[in-house]
């Protein structure tokens, strides 16, 4: 028997058709009750959505009924509420199939999120088959999740990291990632979006100068689900990775996507329960994939809260929605150009809605303390991406970012509020 | 605007402007790095002590306006006091800007010890700030036991 909320969660998307026929954002901020609040005693602007976006009223309500109604351990009881559990659990995995175009559930591990995913594929997928001397690519604007744990195993094999250089702009070449790949390289792995830069990354290109040299591919999705389709089977990429938080669910949770072929393969990443079948002294099966790779009780509620994430995006245009936050991002981009003295950081020609700044003569961290006080949420600091910092020779930025509740009122205070900075700092 | 106003104090401002003793001193007895890794803050403090006295102290780095202000602001309070006087003001310094203001108990000592530095007050309603202005005192503390093998070069 479906439970009250599996009812709700397979109707999710009947009752959101109507957001689909115009960009309703008065109705989609008033699903983020987060949003409704002062801070300071002024109305808030959450401005910081590419760090952790808002969450739902939707996301809320469906973690809240799994405890209210339906928790215990998945995959392990013959009782009703684990079965409840199992299903809603399972159900999620579906819809993150779904959601990135994958073909089969069994494609789809659950993980806390995009750095686990990085560490999982780098340990588990990348590391037994690296010989000294052979080469990773990634590219100079990644995330330190996408940095660090190639690291790790370069250092542990004598593997080497290859960097393909971004330019003055913060974008990266197809062609440049291209000449960078040797016979040596043996796998490659980059941003969809950059999160300090708002950088689109050419991904079609790379993946497929990759595959021509038999090169196989990760993407780190991170900042490019919350803002637009992404269908793993059409890219034809090995492993594509996100985190929930960034789409509106918890934190906590996050998928990887990994052909089942390279799934299969693969030796386990952590060893425990769940990822087995049969365990003696002497021997153990590993249990199927996915199962293989999450080890332990899983993040139940969380996954729970993803598929919901993914009901409540499923009922938002995202035509719309890309139009609506590129609005955002050209109104931001020019009105703090036009107060002069402020320079752009990430000035590429395809950009998510992120703009990142510095203010002359006003150290990023004082504007974030001075747009706080105004009540407008940014990061302020090296956004886990000290290599882009340094490539543009700054020690930090401002960063603003925009989500589907931001209007073009938030980027009128994000505005009001740089003027006050410069008058503080006068 | 008006609390800001209480973190950002003109004489704060002005440091961050011109910081006062700022540059490397060729002929620090002691030297110590501090870094902030969470916004970037780097700063290093060079000591001249002879017979337990504090005879220059000057600074480099690179910061936002409260640890560069707060920077500036050590070295002029420092130069020429004793170890123990100058030990006296960090411990009042760290009350000062930690304490919540309700209870912040200050003796007519520590006012005085302090001096100046009180602009620094408004910091402790900014928690989010308290590390930017004592960044440079715990750089200090660490450099009491960091001796160099004076000269230090600019080089380094
Ligand atoms: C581009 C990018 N990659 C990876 C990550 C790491 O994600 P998480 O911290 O959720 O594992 C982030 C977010 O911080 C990101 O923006």
């Amino acid at each position: 028997m479906l439970t009250a909320h599996e009812r709700a969660e397979g109707g999710a998307l009947d009752s959101k058709s109507d957001r689909r026929a115009t960009f309703d954002v008065a109705a989609i901020r008033a699903d983020f009750p987060a949003l409704d609040q002062e801070v300071h005693g002024k109305p808030l602007v959450y401005l910081d959505s590419a760090a952790s976006a808002q969450k739902p009223r939707a996301v809320i309500a469906a973690m809240d009924s799994l405890y209210l109604h339906d928790y215990a351990n998945v995959h392990r009881g013959v009782h009703e509420l684990s079965q409840r559990a199992t299903r809603r659990y399972e159900g999620a995995r579906d819809r993150v199939r779904d959601f990135i175009g994958a073909g089969d559930s069994r494609e789809i591990v659950f993980v806390r999120g995009t750095t686990e995913a990085v560490n999982l594929v780098a340990q588990s997928f990348v590391r037994p088959r690296l010989q000294p001397g052979d080469e990773i690519l990634i590219t100079g604007l990644e995330h330190h999740s996408n940095i660090v744990p190639w690291q790790l195993v370069a250092e542990a094999t004598g593997a080497k990291l290859v960097v393909v250089a971004i330019d003055e702009h913060g974008a990266v070449s197809a062609d440049e990632f291209a000449a960078k790949i040797t016979e040596r390289t043996r796998f490659a792995s980059f941003a969809h979006i950059s999160n300090s830069l708002g950088t689109v990354l050419p991904i079609e290109a790379m993946i497929a100068h990759a595959k021509k040299a038999g090169v196989s591919v990760m993407i780190d999705g991170a900042q490019a689900v919350p803002h637009r389709h992404v269908d793993v089977r059409a890219l034809d990429v090995d492993f594509y990775a996100f985190s929930s938080h960034k789409m509106y669910g918890p934190s906590g949770i996050g998928a990887l996507y990994g052909k089942a072929s390279h799934l299969e393969a693969m030796p386990p990443y952590q060893g425990g329960g769940e990822m087995i079948t049969k365990v003696s002294f002497e021997e153990t099966v590993y249990n199927d994939i996915p199962h293989k790779f999450e080890a332990g009780t899983p993040n139940i509620g969380g996954a729970i809260g993803l598929g919901a994430a993914i009901d409540y995006l499923n009922g938002i245009d995202f035509d719309q929605l890309a139009a609506h936050e590129e609005s955002l991002l050209a109104a931001a981009t020019t009105q703090l150009v036009d107060l002069g003295g402020i320079t752009v950081v990430g000035t590429a020609p395809e950009k998510a809605a992120v703009v990142g700044f510095v203010i002359d003569g006003v150290h990023p961290h004082d504007v974030g303390t001075i747009l706080d006080r105004e009540g407008v949420a940014v990061r302020a600091g090296h956004h886990c991406a000290q290599p882009v910092m340094d490539h543009f020779k700054v020690p930090a930025t401002v960063r603003a970012s925009f989500g589907c509740y931001n209007t073009m009122d938030d980027v009128v205070r994000l505005v009001a509020a740089v003027e006050v900075c410069r008058e503080v700092f006068r | 605007m008006s609390d800001l106003r209480d973190l950002y104090q003109e004489v704060i401002l002005d440091h961050n402007r011109q910081p006062r003793n700022f540059g490397p001193l060729e002929t620090a007895s002691h030297k110590a790095d501090g870094y902030n890794p969470l916004c970037g803050d780097r700063v290093t403090v060079y000591l001249q002590i002879q017979d337990d006295r504090i005879d220059d102290v000057r600074f480099d780095g690179a910061g936002c306006a409260i640890s560069t202000a707060s920077a500036s602001m050590l070295t002029d309070v420092l130069k020429g006091r004793s170890l123990e006087e100058a030990r006296a003001v960090f411990d009042a310094f760290s009350r000062l800007v930690t304490a919540d203001s309700t209870e912040l108990n200050l003796s007519d000592a520590d006012r005085e010890l302090l001096g100046k530095l009180l602009v620094f007050q408004g910091v402790c309603e900014f928690p989010a700030r308290v590390k930017c202005a004592t960044l440079v005192w715990h750089t200090w503390s660490a450099a009491l036991s960091q001796e160099t093998d004076a000269p230090v070069s600019t080089e380094e």
